[in-house]
């Protein structure tokens, strides 16, 4: 029997590790060596606990205390009073804003109480650099089920059953996905991974992949079983280099277990898995661009007849789907496809991962039921909007999305709902805008990602979406009219019926949801040449208040441009023509004088 | 690590390596388990309760027992009788022993863990911590 007391978890994701969590790690191993402890109490790099905006974590079980904001510094502290005395460390537990009460135990904190955690289950428990942790959580019993105690045909017809959609983005029925590539007769198949996470703000494949590595690697065989086929591919982006790390290692780990390569468990089923690196282009998360780029060619999508499942990477059957799809499929073999298809709503079962960023209070990962809220999401688990402003809208499926207003905080989230208010799911990336965000902004900065991504190979996504931007561009100038408005709608829906891949079809969302619920905002733009949120800096004024200048000169002397002018304890004025909106004139008077408008 | 060949492998290494990650699973159900917490407070490290915890665990694995998790605790005030542990059965109301080791601990095992009946040497408990 081991003397392991006490195991010491600390978040090893991209988010705390670039906030120094490795040197935590190495302080808290040298201060329990040094108090002779080695043998009692473990310290394990553990995947993303998912809130982010606290972190780094550290986590100790078994007492289930979850210390936030932790420096390299405390790691003395911890072991001194936790460790060797159990006595808490107050200063360092989460404070829940509401009460104001110290929590030590994550269960009880408004972030984790509403979350249903399926693909990221063990995310932030288990060592990802360890096989021996995933297996000990039923790690391969999904896989050897399926090898000894289901046909390929049950495997397919059970993941069907689940109502499991692709979580990349086009929430196709993952069954029905695997039925077709099984249907195909062919010396090869492929099963892809789809790692190539593009949206912004969105990381929930990179945190599975750095936190529970195995459970793709698990995934992508019985999918490899379920289809026959005997070779894997993830296509990752390079610039993940943890999760590339991570997934090497645990290929290898996987190999030498004898869990990845010829006749698995002593089955006749083979399966192997190579990774192939992006470079990070957003077009090659569809799916034929991504097929293309493998084989090293030019990263641009083909036209669907032939889909992959019939002829996909080097012209053989391959079936593609996402890490956080993936990630489901062990728990939906082990559990069943009942309990996966109980959670959730009618038509989309199961959980949603979330990345939960912009002008929210807790920034995180989140994975909760299909069919919970925006409010609930927002307001329960992400604690609100910062500095008490007003929630404006929340941008839904990154630059193929939309925004939902305040009108749909009570909607139900799922596929279908986020369609029907002129959003979608996307790969979960959820920013949320508050009241100082201008909304031809917002659709700017995404279209603004799209132009830039665009392959170029289609008219209309290439040359449309240029002239979209143009458009917005000149609404935020004040130089558009109405007339304006009803061609940046009409050109918008072209583009969307006849761009030839995904990302053409839905780079015009963020322009047409936010026409469709800021209309005033826009005409407020066009017509009145103010941006309401004050963010279209050409629209902004500074002006002076004379009756509050003391003549002081203090602006004068700031202003880079030269456009303030005035005699001394007399009123000054700003010369608009000259005024660059730096802001430094309004910084720097102390009397209030200078506003925005 | 060895190759696994068969299912039967797998499940002998998922059987072999449970202990990888049971403190973590038995945090995560605390409530389910009988807790068993060792006042760590210098009189007790004094009076020998690291030693207690360790017998306790040794104890609790002798008698190949899953449902008991050992956590430590603060110093509990109860200076005069250290080394002091508080068990918590589930959905009990927690009983806090005094002079715990030695013999006790086989005592407090065959009686209070478990049948959940009482034996001599309790501390009634006459505060609550902000963590109950």
């Amino acid at each position: 029997m081991t003397n392991i007391k006490m195991h010491v978890l600390v978040c090893g994701g991209t988010g705390c590790t670039s906030s120094r969590s490795m040197e935590i790690v190495d302080a808290l191993r040298a201060e329990i060596k040094a108090q002779g402890l080695a043998d009692e109490v473990k310290v394990v790099i553990a995947g993303c606990f998912g809130f982010c905006e606290k972190g780094p974590i550290v986590k100790i079980s078994p007492d289930n205390t979850f210390y936030v904001q932790v420096t390299p510094e405390d790691a003395k502290e911890i072991v001194a009073e936790h460790i060797v005395k159990g006595r808490k460390v107050s200063r360092l537990l989460y404070v829940d804003p509401k009460t104001t009460e110290h929590i030590s135990d994550s269960k009880h904190m408004d972030f984790y109480k509403k979350q249903l955690r399926i693909a990221l289950r063990n995310c932030g428990f288990i060592d990802p650099e360890n096989i021996g942790e995933y297996i000990a959580r039923d790690g391969y019993m999904a896989l050897g089920k399926a090898i000894f105690e289901m046909s390929p045909k049950q495997v397919v017809d059970e993941v069907k059953k689940s109502g499991l959609r692709g979580r990349g983005g086009g929430g196709f029925p993952t069954g029905l996905k695997w039925e077709i590539a099984a249907s195909y007769k062919a010396d090869q198949k492929y099963v892809i991974c789809n790692a190539d996470e593009g949206d912004p703000g969105a990381f929930m494949d990179r945190s599975v992949l750095e936190g529970d590595p195995h459970s793709i690697i698990e995934a992508m065989a019985i999918c490899g079983y379920a289809i026959g086929a005997s070779k894997g591919v993830v296509y990752i982006r390079a610039e993940y280099p943890l999760a590339v790390e991570r997934l090497q290692k645990a290929i290898v780990a996987a190999r030498e277990t004898g869990l990845l390569g010829n006749n698995i468990l002593g089955s006749d089923f083979s399966f192997d898995i190579d990774m192939y690196y992006g470079a990070g282009a957003f077009v090659c998360g569809e799916e034929t661009a991504l097929i293309r780029s493998l084989q090293s060619e030019r990263g641009e999508p083909t036209s669907k007849p032939p889909f992959p499942a019939e002829s996909g990477f080097w012209g053989k059957p391959s079936n593609v789907n996402n890490v956080e799809t993936f990630a489901n499929i062990p728990v939906i073999l082990l559990k069943g496809a009942d309990w996966f298809a109980s959670i959730g709503t009618a038509k989309s079962k199961g959980t949603k991962v979330f990345a939960l960023a912009g002008k929210v209070n807790n920034v995180g990962l989140v994975e909760v039921p299909m069919g919970t809220t925006l409010r609930e999401v927002i307001f329960d688990i992400g604690g609100g909007i910062r500095n008490g402003k007003k929630f404006k809208a929340a941008q839904t499926g990154g630059p193929s999305g939309g925004c939902l207003t305040e009108k749909f905080l009570d909607t139900p989230i799922d596929f279908d709902n986020l369609i029907a208010a002129g959003s979608m799911m996307g790969s979960g990336g959820m920013i949320v805008l508050d009241e100082d965000d201008c909304m031809v902004n917002v659709a700017k900065f995404y279209l603004g990602f799209t132009v830039e991504e665009s392959c170029g190979k289609c008219t209309p996504c290439r040359v449309g979406n240029k002239r979209m931007l143009e458009m917005l561009e000149k609404i935020s100038a004040g130089k558009a009219t109405e007339k304006d408005l009803s061609r940046l709608r009409e050109l918008a829906t072209i583009i969307k019926d006849t761009s030839l891949c995904g990302l053409g079809q839905t780079a015009p969302n963020p322009v047409l949801s936010t026409l469709d619920n800021f209309y005033d905002e826009y005409l407020a733009h066009v017509r009145d040449k103010r941006c309401p949120a004050g963010k279209c800096k050409s629209l902004m004024q500074y002006v002076i208040d004379p009756a509050k200048c003391k003549g002081c000169t203090m602006c004068a002397k700031v202003c880079p441009a030269g456009a303030i002018a005035g005699k001394v304890k007399e009123p000054h004025v700003i010369s608009q023509e000259k005024c660059v909106k730096c802001g430094a004139c309004f910084a720097t008077c102390k009397f209030g004088a200078i506003s925005k408008r | 690590m060895d190759k696994v060949k068969s299912l039967d492998d797998l499940r002998k290494l998922k059987a072999a390596m449970q202990n990888a990650t049971e403190l973590r699973e038995k945090g995560q159900n605390i409530d389910k388990l009988i807790e068993v917490k060792v006042s760590m407070a210098t009189c007790g490290i004094a009076a020998g309760a690291r030693e207690t915890m360790a017998a306790m665990m040794e104890e609790a694995s002798k008698r190949g027992m899953k449902n008991i998790v050992f956590t430590q605790s603060g110093c509990m005030g109860y200076c005069h009788s250290e080394p002091t542990v508080t068990i918590v059965r589930p959905g009990e109301e927690p009983v806090t022993f005094g002079d715990v080791k030695g013999q006790r601990i086989t005592e407090i095992f065959d009686s209070y863990i478990a049948k959940g009946e009482l034996v001599d040497g309790i501390i009634p408990l006459a505060s609550k911590s902000i963590h109950d």
